[in-house]
């Protein structure tokens, strides 16, 4: 029988990552395509990418971005963008769309937005409306120059880092006149600041240099303003080399309004609004997502790519068309489809899990401001304050996710939507849930993302590391390592995971998880959603067992400082979160597609082949969360004498107590594995009959 | 002067793909049709910037968009195509393949024309491909053209050029490289476009959300167009074998291509 007959197009994707009824997405869709495929592409093919210096070949980028409407995507249309509301499900379309071709046009084009983000998130509102309408491209009619940002965060060596503890800018007030506005003096170098070679001002975070200050805060520099604007020397960097990179040194006075978020004055102090670390914390929460799905189209797009030459590997010599050899080609040999098969399950997961993280933000962004409505208009200010208002909340969050989880007919409705209409109770929801999605995403698919694209870059051989590689994969994996360590290397992604993984909000949605998706196994069997079940139970039950064990000195596993177990079970947890998520698209897709004349024809096929993909790929992220817990529950422990508890030939391995029970788990999860691999096997072999396009995505 | 530009024109699945006949359910069809991926004609397409650039430069003009199509498959299209021009769109619900009947194709079209609100037949310029990816008749423009009534009929355009006594110039390809150039005293008439002479238009999202805010309901609201070939019997489908003989050659100068190429043409 016939399974999956093409690679899935557009309308799949559209079902999939849920932007089927939004058209203004789908422009944008076509719109960074054409871009990636046409003017980036070009740029790889032609080795652009072999000089550190920004080029006039490559601004031929930035044109591109104005001309097909992208310059504009992240502005309102009161500033001259033509998208309204949310953007960052519209950011993360543009990002895999450039980065299925180079990475590096994606940051060159996201990088703006990066700067304009603090400005975004926290500006006052006469910032917003002069920088936005700056930064989109000229009306017909109009002449004027685009403005283009960067942000500058990290110092230079050896303060880079996103660690927001340490900002070694600088500012003071230089003049204060009676009744005029401060003028302010901004010392700041940075390093590996993206855009900085064009880049027509800068948010820049500083710290404060002057007792008349109170806090850090970010400032934005202009090219005009008076002193030294140098972008500095390029960095010489090995990947991304589409988008412009320097170390500039910055030396300005400014007005004091160029303080993002605005500050009041207090007994002669100025007084911030908001610090460097609460604007930034803002926009990384954001700005990581595009980063993640970024790494995923590395993976996606390395499909069709490496089947073509897997299939036109012997063709050169003396097999003859007809004969397996010659039609199959590697594809004969079930280790090249494999692999293959895992490379793209993980980029299915990294990607599912990138979206779903893109659209959350976009259910957070408009919660988000209607809780700082809330709070301002009752006066409570600055995050402690916040945070004990919202405590309540949290148990009200809890009972919106149990009551979500019962059946329809069963639970309070009206009590239900009363919480639903809490905006309080939501943003509770909300930020629990995105501080897991978000940085599982940016740790998960840049991380193990950049391992599978080593796999993918294997699989062409010796073909993989040259510039000729159709695909443009190996630079394709050397610019993943760098999407690892964008906007915070994984150890930071870490560290957030840590913090946010063990929150009441995120359990009682895990717990509901479980149950929903035992349910789901009952109706649709063997497609994974019981291996995954069984391992989030096995993930749950270890964290909940460490928090109180001991180490044999007595200390305590689950530690903020205990960094191999804490750190150790956010991977755990990305692995999981992430199948989660392509299983919750696959769900999607079959129960929308057949409303899609276009997907409806050959639906079952693919739905199988995806169900089969995800079930492979929930039996990989038990395996890795089973071995995960069973070396940190058993890691801890002095090892026995070797003829007792561990290994003896009727040893139990009793070194605990609950060991049982922890046993019990275990062995659930290994046969929930169940079929895995018969689906493994099922989903490979559809890959030998997939039919790809005759030519190539992109030039070589 | 002013005109009313109806531009005939649907999707074909993408020439890169890997297209094989087969026979379905309904006769002749290409394989896994639905699910490839489609584009817009690219004969139409050069049809419809020639029209939008005409009616950027003559007031009032405005250019219609006649699409006889699978509607699931024109909505894809469409995000890409609205964001080039401003047009309205006008949807036929129907296959697009090559497999159906010119005839029966034109019969459809022509009264969709007939039917469009507001649409004045003394300023019609009718355009579409001379030929179209999916098939190579040159037929439906003529007989869309000859059931509307408009005798005046071009083939194989590559220019159009209004003069200043509201006659226009029109440049037509001959065989061997050469043009025949034309006088029309006045609309209407059939134009089926060869390349034209302009680029691809850049996308313009502004463009794109004001066009898909009457292409939407203009999809939904498609009606379905009974299209096919009945009586004909195909003997034989054959696309032309692929042939591509790639080498990856770097820094060769073009001159050094080139002759390349045309010794390769010389045998
Ligand atoms: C091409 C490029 C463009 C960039 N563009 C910009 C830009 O436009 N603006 C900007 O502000 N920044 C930019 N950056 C900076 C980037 O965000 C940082 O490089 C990144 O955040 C990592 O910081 P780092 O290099 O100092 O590594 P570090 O923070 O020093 O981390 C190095 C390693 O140390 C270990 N480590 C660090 N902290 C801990 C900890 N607490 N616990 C345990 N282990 C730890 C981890 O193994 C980590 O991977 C860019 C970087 C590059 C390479």
């Amino acid at each position: 029988m016939e399974r999956l007959r093409t690679l899935p197009g557009d309308d799949v994707r559209q079902i999939m990552w849920r932007f089927a009824d939004r058209y203004d997405l789908q422009m944008v869709v076509q719109s960074s395509r054409s871009v990636a495929r046409t003017t980036a592409a070009r740029l790889v093919a032609d080795g652009a990418r072999n000089t550190h210096e920004w080029t006039p070949e490559k601004a031929e980028l930035l044109k591109a971005f104005d001309a097909s409407g992208l310059t504009g995507m992240f502005m309102e249309p009161e500033q001259g963008g033509f998208l309204a509301g949310p953007k960052n499900l519209a950011m993360c379309l543009v990002a895999f769309e450039l980065s299925w071709v180079d990475g590096g046009a994606a940051t060159c084009n996201l990088a703006t937005d990066l700067a304009l983000a603090p400005i975004h998130e926290r500006g006052t509102q006469e910032q917003k409306d002069y920088y936005m309408s700056k930064c989109v491209p000229p009306q017909p009619g109009e002449d004027r120059e685009v403005w283009r940002g960067a942000f500058a965060l990290t110092e230079p060596l050896p303060y880079v880092g996103v660690d927001t503890g340490v900002v070694s800018g600088k500012v003071r007030i230089d003049e204060w006149k009676e009744g005029e506005e401060p003028m302010l003096q901004v010392e700041k170098r940075g390093r590996f600041i993206t855009n900085m070679a064009f880049a027509n001002f800068v948010t820049a975070a500083v710290n404060t240099d002057d007792e008349r200050i109170k806090s850090s805060c970010m400032v934005i520099l202009e090219e005009g303003d008076e002193g030294t604007y140098d972008p500095g020397a390029p960095t010489l960097k090995m990947v991304h080399q589409l988008s412009a990179t320097n170390d500039p040194v910055l030396s300005l006075k400014v007005p004091a309004s160029r303080i993002i978020g605005g500050y009041t004055v207090q007994d002669g102090m100025i007084v911030p609004n908001y610090s460097h670390g609460e604007i930034i914390a803002a926009v990384f929460q954001r700005t990581r997502i595009p980063v993640g799905v970024m790494t995923s189209a590395k993976l996606l797009s390395a499909v069709e790519p490496v089947i073509r030459y897997q299939r036109g590997r012997f063709r050169g010599g003396e097999s003859k068309p007809g004969t397996p050899r010659y039609e199959l080609g590697l594809q004969q040999n079930e280790d090249a489809n494999h692999r293959l098969l895992d490379v793209w399950s993980t980029g299915e997961s990294m990607a599912s899990l990138g979206f779903a993280a893109g659209r959350m933000a976009d259910d957070f962004d408009p919660i988000e401001k209607e809780k700082e409505r809330i709070f301002a208009e009752q006066e409570i200010k600055g995050p402690r304050a916040q945070m004990k208002a919202l405590k309540p909340k949290e148990q009200d969050a809890i009972e919106m996710i149990q009551l979500r989880a019962k059946p329809e007919g069963d639970r309070d409705q009206a009590r239900l939507d009363a919480l639903e209409a809490d905006p309080l109770v939501q943003y509770s929801y909300l930020s629990a849930m995105s501080n897991v999605y978000i940085p599982a995403c940016k740790l998960w698919n840049t991380g193990y993302g950049c391992q599978m694209m080593r796999e993918a870059v294997a699989m062409m051989g010796g073909y993989g590391i040259t510039e000729d590689c159709p695909g443009f994969l190996g630079q394709k994996w050397m610019d993943a390592q760098l999407e690892a360590t964008y906007e915070g290397p994984e150890v930071v992604q870490r560290r957030q995971l840590a913090l946010s993984m063990t929150g009441p909000v995120f359990a009682a949605q895990l717990t509901a998880w479980i149950d929903e998706l035992r349910l789901h196994a009952q109706e649709t069997p063997g497609r994974g959603h019981c291996t995954l079940a069984t391992a989030f139970e096995l993930w749950a039950w270890t964290v909940e067992h460490l928090q109180s064990a001991k180490d044999p000195e007595g200390k305590p596993l689950m530690h903020g400082r205990r960094q191999g177990v804490t750190f150790a079970l956010a991977d755990a947890l990305a692995w999981l979160v992430a199948v989660k998520c392509f299983m919750d698209d696959v769900d999607e897709l079959a129960e929308k597609g057949p409303m899609n004349a276009v997907v409806a024809e050959g639906l079952d096929a693919l739905v199988d082949f995806f169900g089969d993909m995800a079930t492979w790929q929930a039996a990989r992220a038990a395996g890795e969360a089973g071995r995960v817990a069973a070396d940190l529950v058993f890691g801890y422990i002095l090892h026995p004498d070797c003829a007792g508890e561990c290994c003896s030939a009727d040893a139990a391995g009793n070194l605990f107590e609950g060991a049982e029970a922890f046993y019990a788990l275990r062995r659930k999860v290994d046969a929930a594995v169940a079929g895995a691999r018969l689906a493994k096997d099922r989903a490979a072999a559809d890959l030998t009959k997939v039919m790809i396009p005759e030519a190539l995505d992109y030039p070589l | 002067m002013s005109y009313h530009i109806v531009v005939c024109g649907s999707i074909v699945p993408d020439p890169l793909q890997t297209l094989e006949p087969v026979t379905g359910p309904q006769g002749p069809a290409l394989k896994n049709e639905m699910m490839l991926p489609a584009v817009l004609d690219p004969w139409a397409g050069h049809a419809l910037y020639e029209a939008a650039n005409l009616a950027k430069n003559v007031p009032d003009s405005k250019v219609w968009l006649v699409s006889l199509g699978p509607k699931a498959k024109l909505q894809q299209v469409m995000m890409n195509v609205a964001q080039k021009v401003p047009f309205e769109l006008v949807v036929l619900d129907g296959p697009s393949g090559g497999f159906t009947e010119a005839e029966e194709v034109a019969a459809h079209l022509a009264k969709a024309i007939e039917s469009i609100d507001g649409l004045d037949k003394s300023k019609l310029l009718l355009f579409g491909g001379w030929q179209s990816a999916s098939r190579g008749t040159g037929a439906v423009m003529q007989i869309v053209g000859e059931t509307l009534g408009i005798v005046d009929q071009f083939q194989g355009v590559d220019k159009l050029e209004p003069q200043a006594d509201g006659s226009m110039q029109v440049k037509e390809r001959m065989e061997g490289g050469s043009y025949l150039v034309s006088t029309l005293s006045a609309p209407p008439a059939v134009f089926g476009w060869a390349t034209g002479t302009l680029p691809e238009p850049p996308n313009n999202p502004q463009v794109g959300m004001q066009n898909m805010r009457f292409i939407m309901p203009a999809i939904q609201k498609a009606q379905p167009a009974q299209v096919g070939a009945a009586g004909v019997e195909f003997k034989s489908v054959e696309l032309p074998a692929q042939r591509r003989e790639t080498r990856v050659v770097k820094d060769v100068p073009a001159a050094d291509i080139a002759r390349e190429i045309v010794d390769w043409i010389k045998g």
